[in-house]
């Protein structure tokens, strides 16, 4: 039985309607589709002002920036720069863990098996939401607005928008842990806070901890903008060389940045495989 | 029917107790380094980031106060008690605040092509050679890892102010965030249907548009979605570095304490994004199934 057989097409046909004969309306959805997104692309790239003469002039520019950039170079502010980027990676620590403190016991009335009735957790749950809607920036404003400018109004900044981000993932991790042994704390006569104690707790810490060591991490990132708008921390000298043009310490500020979220990406791996063991970080 | 609970010789069981005792404080003495190890980088930390509580406490007030001011009229009564007084500015915010979202949709768009032409070159199983794998994955961790603001504060200089150098900051770094959530997905794909491909003797090219790219397109897709919604989001702040949209207003009431146009503004961009999740949530849901979110 070697030959290939001729495909019968009319029987094909008649075996997959579906496939040969789809209607109109199917065939044309995704082109449809596509053409509709492209649309208001164009619309958007007219709307918004790219104008050819702009964009050439633009990226001249843009050229002419990067070679005044090459090579890197601090000048005489390197300690200042060390200090820039000690109090930004002190706002990612601080604020980090601030925002864990106060999400933790928040996050437990957010979680259906703490915390059954939905009436407690809509709320909550909203509130998380609303919180992480804002961008830190503007938390960030606000703060300033409190306490002055200064790191210390970053470190808040952070605490508040974190608090929605790992209340949400915190609530979800208590959710996925097992009842069993909830359940057996429960069968030994313990209380309710028993059951959290000794049955949530253990479950999910490493899982709680790895979070928080990927969110210090991340926020070593945000940290580092927030100083633009004052509060703090590398931004600062980066948005202040970049009004004063000298683009030779931006360089140098870029290249510092990604030198010490790299290494703090480094760092914060191996703790973390460490505490929770080499399984995957939700 | 009784259980007996079988009782070892003393002797052993003293040793095992041993044995768990010096295991258990072994993992104690452990914790208490590392907890010892965190408060001390916390105490440094607070000192670096000048901390000062008595700060805290004297103007926590304000904070309190802060959102009680921005919820009242300059003629002292609560926001939402006269509307039209509150959302005076309604029509040029709703206006700023398309801006964004146009700003943030082509900037995501515009990464997205990038990305999608350089993700096969970066993927390990479809890339041409380990050197322009090398290559492009460094360029893609370079725009990811600098933040999009960073990105908008030069373009402005280069481009000038508007929405022009946000567009572009955004699809710099979206083209970064997702050239590698895309190279991720391409490894994960298939490749007998490429091997199938190749057999009929296509191009490399070939084989990528009829044997990787039909197994990918959903991810693809899924990853745009989620990426266009984070985008939104940092769409609304480009205004603060003159880079269009509505985070310019808000930056402008703000500063000049026009503190119910803050709550305005802010409730409009809270408002946005809700719409924005719920809708890119329910689009994900119907095209992909109900995906985790990452």
């Amino acid at each position: 039985m070697n030959s290939v057989e001729t495909p019968d097409i009319e029987q094909l046909r008649a075996r997959h309607p579906h496939i040969f004969d789809r209607p109109v309306s199917a065939r044309l959805a995704t082109p449809a589709v596509l053409l509709l997104a492209l649309a208001v692309f164009v619309f958007g790239v007219v709307d918004l002002d790219f104008s050819p003469s702009r964009m050439l002039s633009g990226l001249s520019q843009l050229g002419w920036i990067a070679r005044l950039m090459l090579p890197p170079d601090p000048g005489s502010s390197l300690p200042i720069y060390l200090k820039a980027l000690g109090e930004t990676l002190s706002i990612a620590v601080l604020g980090t863990t601030l925002a864990a403190c106060f999400a933790f016991p928040v996050s437990l009335l957010a979680a259906r098996n703490v915390i059954p009735s939905a009436i407690f957790r809509f709320p909550v749950r909203r509130l998380f939401d609303t919180i992480r809607g804002v961008d830190t920036l503007i938390w960030a404003l606000v703060w300033i607005n409190v306490v002055g400018l200064g790191p210390f109004a970053g470190v808040l900044a952070i605490a508040v928008s974190d608090f929605g981000a790992l209340g949400k993932l915190f609530s979800e991790a208590m959710e996925g842990a097992d009842r069993k042994q909830v359940e057996g704390v429960r069968a030994a006569g313990g209380n309710a806070l028993h059951e959290i104690r000794f049955g949530l707790l253990p479950q999910v810490l490493p899982v709680i901890a790895g979070q928080v060591l990927y969110f210090i991490e991340s926020n070593t990132r945000s940290a580092t903008i927030i100083g633009i708008v004052g509060a703090g921390g590398i931004g600062l000298q980066l948005a202040e060389q970049i009004r004063v043009l000298e683009w030779q310490k931006v360089s140098f500020l870029i290249l510092m940045i990604l030198v010490a979220v790299a290494a703090i990406d480094w760092i914060s791996g191996k703790l973390r495989f460490a505490i929770i063991g080499r399984r995957a970080v939700a | 029917m009784a259980i007996a609970v079988s009782i070892l010789p003393s002797q052993q069981l003293a040793a095992l107790n041993e044995a768990y005792r010096r295991a258990m404080s072994q993992r104690r003495l452990r914790f208490a380094v590392s907890a010892a190890v965190f408060v001390a980088v916390l105490a440094a930390a607070a000192i670096g980031a000048e901390v000062n509580l008595r700060t805290l406490y004297t103007y926590f007030g304000n904070f309190v106060s802060y959102f009680d001011r921005i919820f009242t009229l300059d003629d002292g009564h609560r926001v939402w008690t006269n509307l039209p007084e509150w959302f005076w500015g309604f029509k040029k915010w709703i206006k700023l605040l398309g801006e964004t979202l146009l700003i943030s949709y082509v900037g995501t768009m515009a990464g997205m092509l990038v990305a999608f032409c350089l993700n096969f070159l970066a993927a390990e199983n479809t890339s041409p050679g380990p050197w322009v794998r090398f290559i492009v994955r460094r360029l893609l961790e370079f725009a990811r890892t600098v933040p999009g603001i960073v990105f908008a504060l030069i373009f402005v200089i280069a481009f000038g102010l508007g929405p022009v150098p946000g567009v572009l900051a955004i699809a710099l770094h979206s083209s970064g965030a997702l050239g590698k959530l895309f190279s991720e997905v391409v490894e994960n794909a298939d490749m007998k249907p490429v091997e199938g491909v190749r057999a009929t003797g296509a191009s490399w090219l070939s084989c990528m548009r009829f044997g990787v790219l039909p197994q990918v397109i959903g991810g693809f897709s899924s990853y745009t979605l989620l990426r266009f919604e984070i985008n939104v989001r940092e769409a609304s702040v480009m205004g603060f570095v003159g880079a269009g949209g509505i985070g310019q207003e808000l930056v402008v009431a703000v500063r000049k304490f026009y503190y119910s146009d803050v709550s305005a503004i802010l409730l409009m961009i809270v408002a946005t994004v809700f719409l924005i999740d719920i809708g890119t949530g329910w689009l994900r849901g119907r095209l992909f199934g109900a995906e985790a979110r990452t």
